[in-house]
């Protein structure tokens, strides 16, 4: 691998761009492989590249059925945060934040994570006393976390409107420094140029159909578009389609999927200092590095694999964005676009072994996976390569959902009185 | 006044009216009828702004919605609104724009220091750079990278305008007003369906409005566009909407436009809203939506002057302006010939035509004969030269090799270009259809319909205007019959002329220019060129998703209209793969970009979300009452004296309340009426406690779980008759509940007889505690004994307040005597003034959440979303007395058995007792064994609510502690920022531990 540096784009220069090599090969797949992950995401493409770097195992393919970082890796507000209440919880997205403060440089490609700050807003008694105890816990377990009173969340955000008649005024904040954004394709592409160069073979355009377990049910193999390939081990990392593909090999999961939509204004010259969220009224908005205000919605209410939503909730969440940002009403929606998010019924990801000797899965992440991507990739490497989790998803076992050790994020913003 | 470029006569713009606009603050003259592009261009003036990334002087390049480079900022009130295109601007007296993207101005802007450094940032260059060192990032490049992008600034005043709403239904909605979309309207509309026509162009009419080659039915095509819009607008089932933009195709045929109401006038109604959103739900659409001219990419091909044909012939036809004196029409198809002919004829200098085709059609060649045109087949241009403005063309000779020889220089001051059309397929591909490719017209077309829509005209490469029409009236009768089964002898409009002809290129051109140094413009705003989308390709991106993201391509505002089908070709030819194979990226809404204040609305202030106020709203409110958020409702908080603050106020609230009795609103609380035969059985399954022995007239506590076996809402139950149930749910909680109960009767009992209806705002509820609590109502009731024995704690009756029927429940949340008063919500304010004016002369208060939230924590009471939050069980509340052990089944029966939630060191309900009973703990704070915990410590619990209680005069706390329920009498801490706080672990009833106070 060709390393990535000013110099080397200068040196480039020279030659009209005409010996870039590619980022990663379009190769055949072997007939077996020690490892194949299915799903070229962020966080499979991580998986990939953790199993070649940190364990030595390279013989791995990623099998992809659309082109690599194409599913919500791709389409997702490019949010960074690990202020999560839960120490299980707290403990993964920590590890994330810890991953993402290198990832640049250990890919040696840019994936301009941004510690821009991540502003949780509060408007009413019970989001301050949900502030607070996030607050309190994220303190106790090493994670920054901090409140700030309306006045210093508008110093922190100058466009936010901290006026007191406005239907649900901002009570409050929760900010978590180092949280951000990063930019999302080149999170895939840094991985993928990664493993491709550790020697993964990263297959795209190869739907999976099946997976074949021998007689005494440990996997085999899994039967692609471009035939069979031979496997020791099976990472599924396939996101709202985690089900389908784990479905082949007979293990069923508490998943459910949902289309969330996210916009993007026009670009305009910096407006947007930070990151700012607001559960209780659903938005989420940052600027991207190219100006375009990128704004989050909440899901839509109905299960669907469709890649689109109602206009209902698009209208909702941009009510809410000029309520808080009144001033950007004038600007433009330039595009609207959906994502399928797969869901637990606790709202916490599922890293797991399966009852399937040789399968693994990685899903569940519902709306906040790619804040987790670095974390993810790394401990389910860890997982697949040792056949036993890393102590930090230990607790995110397919198992919780019968024995009932949930880690319910969704806990903490239980409507009140 | 002067405007050089203005012919003489001719174009639908008014010449008597003359208007004043400002652009970078010089003055400039135009006519109503103007657009701001063809005003500026009327004026000689084509460089308007800057490229995204190497800030190149940029010109007007369209005179449509799809036009990138010609962004500016409009000046209003005080406040500016960027990024609005200037071909779609109206002009109006006194219009102020200003450029964007450039310091200190358009002539001289210190950015285009990128240009020269341009070799240094080709696609993707920031993804290898700027990695060291790693501070740099976030304090250095960034926030560079930051100031450079971005188009106008944004703006920073909230807005004033105000935006409106509409819902409509139709027959028949025709998007787009062009030759098929007329047609199509009014074949719909003779049927007599109802039909909504919509055009984002001020004027209906599409291209009829710049034709001058042709007639229907023997008239000019403006006068038959005319007489068409006045026919529909007589109709009573058409509804006409111009300036109005389809622009995003959801499900089940809702379609959503975009009608901009006030932008075009000088001084716009104050009364009027500034854009007007429709929600269209219609049985079928019909997409008229044209076809775009498409660029040629070949080097400099940027340049202000540099022009779609189509767009120089609209301009001089329809708003009389001359793009130039000297004029190189270069191009691959007909239609951009017939440009260079109308300009002829307006006394322009058309100094040649370059086609790229070895032999375009005899007839034309002969017409440009006649003219005296120069004409150039098999021929290319490879470059231009001008800074600002453009003033000459290298020419280049297409050898049968396939290489490019010199065919010299001309001079020009404007060059139209078209390298073919592009149908425009967006709405069709928002409808979520899949777009097919068609080699023979080298384009995307819609193919299978998968909702109620069908595409006619050159939205489908149906091209010629009488094919046009055709096609339109067909759709327009095919729709009308599919959507309403009416039918209508309709007589078509022949037309003479418009030909479409033939011809067409894509990608790029080929050049003798040094491929590596020139750039070749594919996408314009963000600067992406030829060999970017080849560099791409080459560093291994070959779908073109990758190269859409990678190299910017297709992402500007445009989205890719204008760039796609070149970027699509040249990653096609680099790859050596058919375009099929490459894809094309998937359309979204919004088809042009979109005012979030027409998405928002009227959702501002209290129009955000709705008001739900009680009875008492208006006395709280004249009383000084201080009211809370909750969900959707104004609660009262607390009701402070003159000089108290909130501490004061629920202190003296609660004391008042124990001592005396209090007055409450507890109207907010979820009520449901479950009614039917099976109704106590329905109850048993949904909640934990058994309800088929209660017997009527009494009431018992409910605790409903969800599935996972953990408390989800909880509230009082009476029990009317054999049928009827009276629940309550908590405030927030009420539509969760019957959304669930709902799920359950309908899809897993619905052999249960049972009826659910929502009764919480049927009901106003008066909640009266205290000691005195039964004296202070007893002179309103009547038809019901309230002593002790008749009416015990857990009774629920019939009978009458001040003469209204009312269902009066002995029940409490304080721990003392008390009753709630249910009365229709119609007799609400007489219920909450009768009895606030009374409690009043009787030394007692009304009191309001916080009051009420005290009381029930020295009770030790739970608040469901409180004390709970999803994770804990009855038996972690120490509920288990709940759980109706005898029953077969009831919600979460299955969950609770589960093997972690019987196991030890689950987290309990428990009461903490500060050491130092002046502290009182935060709520949400951390529990740990250990005095200083290590960062990393798992944390015991946390403190769920926590008060200052009057009646025990020092502070209180409830939490949920790892095994707490055996842990009572043990110290524990609150670590917080300043030092641990030492705490013992209590039981959870702080006051009246006997319940005596309950039974009275």
């Amino acid at each position: 691998m060709k390393r990535y540096s000013f110099l080397e784009l200068a040196k480039n220069a020279f030659s009209a761009h005409q010996n870039w090599g590619r980022q990663w090969r379009s190769p055949e797949p072997k007939a077996e492989y020690d490892v194949v992950i299915v799903g070229a995401g962020g966080h499979g493409l991580a998986t990939a590249y953790y199993l070649a770097s940190e364990h030595g195992i390279r013989n791995v393919a990623v099998i992809e059925k659309g082109w690599l970082g194409g599913g919500n890796t791709g389409r997702n507000t490019t949010i960074v945060r690990s202020n999560y209440l839960w120490e299980e919880s707290a403990a993964l997205y920590n590890h994330a934040i810890g991953l993402w403060q290198n990832l640049s440089q250990e890919l040696n490609y840019n994936v301009m994570y941004s510690a821009r700050g991540v502003l949780m807003l509060a408007h009413t008694v019970h989001d301050v006393q949900s502030a607070q105890r996030h607050i309190h816990a994220n303190r106790l377990a090493g994670v920054q976390n901090e409140w700030l009173t309306p006045e210093q969340a508008k110093d922190y955000c100058p466009p936010l409107n901290i006026e007191k008649n406005i239907r649900y005024p901002v009570m409050g904040a929760a900010l978590q420094r180092v949280g951000g954004t990063a930019r999302h394709d080149a999170v895939a592409w840094g991985y993928a140029r990664g493993a491709d160069a550790l020697g993964v073979d990263i297959i795209q355009n190869c739907a999976v159909t099946g997976i074949r377990r021998n007689q005494n049910g440990s996997i085999e193999g899994v039967e692609t578009a471009k035939g069979y390939i031979k496997a020791k081990k099976v990472g599924v990392v396939a996101a709202g389609h985690t089900s389908v593909v784990m479905d082949m090999a007979g293990v069923r999961l508490p998943l459910e999927s949902f289309p969330l939509q996210a916009l993007v204004s026009e670009p305009v010259k910096p407006a947007f200092p930070c990151v700012v969220m607001s559960n209780t009224i659903h938005a989420y908005i940052s600027q991207s590095d190219k100006g375009e205000l990128v704004i989050g919605a909440g899901t839509d209410q109905f299960v669907s694999y469709s890649q689109a939503g109602g206009i209902h909730i698009t209208n909702h969440t941009i009510d809410a964005i000029c309520e808080l940002f009144p001033q950007f009403r004038r600007m433009r929606m330039l595009r609207n676009w959906g994502g399928i998010v797969d869901t637990t019924p606790d709202r916490s990801p599922i890293l797991s072994k399966t009852p399937v000797p040789g399968l693994f899965v990685n899903c569940g992440w519902g709306t906040g996976g790619f804040k987790a991507t670095p974390g993810s990739g790394h401990v389910f490497a860890h997982t697949i390569a040792k056949d036993e989790p890393h102590p930090i998803n230990a607790p995110f076992t397919i198992d919780r959902f019968r024995t009932g050790r949930l880690i319910d994020e969704a806990a903490a913003a239980a409507v009140a009185h | 006044m002067s405007q050089p470029f203005r012919t003489e006569k001719g174009g639908r713009i008014d010449r008597g009216e003359e208007l004043t606009f400002t652009f970078d603050g010089e003055e400039f003259h135009g006519h109503k009828g103007d657009t701001l592009a063809s005003a500026l261009l009327a004026n000689g003036v084509h460089l308007v702004g800057r490229s995204f990334k190497y800030h190149r002087p940029r010109g007007i390049l369209s005179s449509g919605s799809e036009e990138p480079n010609a962004l500016v900022g409009i000046y209003r009130n005080g406040d500016q609104t960027p990024n609005l295109r200037a071909t779609q601007i109206e002009l109006y007296d006194g219009l102020e724009a200003i450029s964007q993207n450039r310091f200190p101005s358009l002539g001289f802007d210190v950015g285009a220091v990128n240009d020269l450094l341009s070799p240094l940032f080709p696609a993707g260059f920031y993804y290898k750079t700027f990695m060291w060192p790693k501070s740099f990032w976030d304090r250095v490049y960034e926030p560079i990278i930051r100031s450079a992008a971005g188009l106008g600034k944004p703006p920073r005043t909230p807005d004033q305008d105000t935006y409106a709403n509409q819902f409509a239904h139709c027959d028949v909605l025709v998007a787009g007003s062009g030759p098929s979309g007329l047609a199509a309207a009014l074949a719909a509309a003779e049927t007599g369906a109802r039909v909504i026509l919509c055009d984002e162009q001020a004027e209906c009419g599409g291209s009829l409005l710049s034709e001058s080659n042709a007639s229907i039915d023997g008239k000019d095509p403006a006068n038959w566009v005319h007489e068409t819009v006045a026919r529909l607008s007589s109709m009573e089932n058409v509804t006409l909407l111009p300036r109005t933009t389809a622009f995003g195709y959801f499900a089940h045929n809702f379609v959503a436009l975009a009608e901009r109401v006030t932008d075009h006038l000088a001084e716009p109604d104050s009364k009027l809203p500034r854009e007007r959103l429709w929600q269209v739900r219609a049985k079928e659409v019909v997409i008229a939506a044209g076809a775009i001219e498409r660029p040629m990419v070949f080097p400099e091909n940027d340049r202000p002057g540099i022009m779609l044909a189509d767009a120089g012939r609209t301009y001089l036809n329809r708003y009389g302006v001359k793009v130039g004196h000297k004029v190189l029409v270069a191009t691959a198809c007909d239609t951009a010939w017939q440009a260079a002919f109308d300009l002829a004829d307006h006394g322009v200098e058309v100094v040649a035509i370059v086609d790229v085709r070895e032999t375009p059609p005899d007839n034309l060649i002969a017409i440009a004969e006649a003219r005296g045109i120069r004409v150039e087949a098999g021929c290319v241009v490879t470059g231009t030269l001008g800074r600002k403005r453009i003033k000459s063309a290298l020419l280049g000779r297409l050898m049968t090799s396939g290489q490019v020889a010199s065919g010299g220089q001309i001079d020009c001051d404007a060059l139209l270009m078209s390298g073919g059309w592009t149908p425009t397929v967006s709405l069709y591909s928002q409808s979520r259809g899949k777009v097919v490719w068609a080699p023979e017209k080298g384009a995307f077309l819609p193919g299978i319909s998968v909702q109620k829509e069908r595409s006619t005209g050159a939205s489908k490469a149906v091209y010629g205007l009488q094919a046009c029409l055709e096609d339109g009236y067909a759709a327009g009768e095919a729709a009308a019959t599919a959507a309403s089964g009416k039918t209508a002898t309709i007589t078509y409009s022949s037309a003479y002329g418009g030909e479409a002809g033939s011809g067409g290129i894509l990608g790029a051109l080929p050049h003798d220019r040094n491929a590596s140094r020139v750039k070749a413009f594919v996408d314009y705003q963000n600067d992406v060129t030829a060999k970017d989308v080849k560099l791409a390709v080459r560093e291994g991106m070959h779908s073109i998703e990758h190269i859409k993201r990678y190299t910017t391509t297709g992402m500007a505002t445009d989205q890719g209209r204008l760039s796609n089908m070149n970027a699509l070709e040249i990653a096609s030819g680099t790859l050596d793969k058919p375009v099929t194979d490459v894809g094309l990226t998937t359309f979204r809404q919004p088809y042009t970009p979109t005012t979030f204040g027409l998405f928002a609305g009227i959702s501002r202030g209290d129009f955000f979300d709705a008001v739900r106020k009680t009875a008492s709203h208006e006395w709280v409110v004249q009383h000084g009452g201080v009211f809370e958020d909750v969900s959707q409702w104004k609660r009262a908080w607390y009701f402070p004296k003159p000089g108290e603050d909130m501490h004061a106020a629920v202190e003296r609230e609660c004391r008042t309340v124990r001592e005396s009795v209090g007055l409450f609103d507890a109207s907010t609380l979820g009520k449901i009426e479950v009614v039917g035969p099976d109704a106590a059985e329905f109850l048993e399954r949904m909640y934990t406690n058994p309800w088929k022995k209660l017997a009527p007239g009494r009431c018992r506590y409910g605790l409903l779980l969800n599935d996972a076996g953990f408390i989800v809402d909880d509230g009082v139950i009476g029990r009317l008759a054999e049928d009827r149930f009276h629940v309550t749910t908590t405030t927030g909680g009420a539509p969760n509940v019957l959304a669930t109960m709902e799920d359950y009767l309908q899809t897993e009992w619905s052999d249960l007889n049972v009826w659910l209806t929502s009764t919480t705002e049927q009901y106003s509820v008066a909640a009266v505690q205290g000691p005195k609590a039964r004296e202070f109502i007893a002179p309103f009731i009547e038809g019901i004994d309230l002593s002790a024995d008749a009416f015990p704690h857990m009774s629920v009756k019939e009978g009458t307040f001040c003469g209204v029927p009312c269902r009066l429940f002995r029940i409490s949340f304080t721990g003392e005597l008390g009753f709630e008063i249910n009365v229709s919500r119609r007799y609400g304010e007489m219920m909450w003034e009768t009895l606030a004016t009374e409690i009043e002369k009787r030394g007692g208060t009304p009191y309001g959440t916080e009051t009420m939230h005290v009381l029930r924590a020295e009770k030790g009471y739970i608040i469901v979303g409180q004390d709970t939050d999803g994770t804990v069980t009855p038996y972690d509340a120490g509920m288990g007395w709940a759980i109706g052990k005898k029953k077969f089944d009831f919600v979460g029966k299955r969950g609770l058995a589960r093997t972690d939630l019987v196991a030890d060191g689950r987290k309990q309900f428990v009461g903490l007792l500060t050491k130092d009973p002046k502290i009182r703990l935060e709520e949400g704070a951390q529990i740990t064994t250990s005095e200083n915990p290590a960062t990393g410590t798992a944390a015991e619990g946390h403190v769920t609510s926590s008060y200052y209680s009057a009646a025990l005069e020092r502070t209180i706390a409830l939490a949920i502690v790892k095994n707490g329920h055996a842990r009572e009498g043990q110290t524990l801490y609150v670590p917080m920022p300043e030092g641990s706080i030492p705490v013992e672990v209590t039981g959870t009833v702080f006051y009246d531990k006997e319940g005596a106070q309950l039974n009275v």
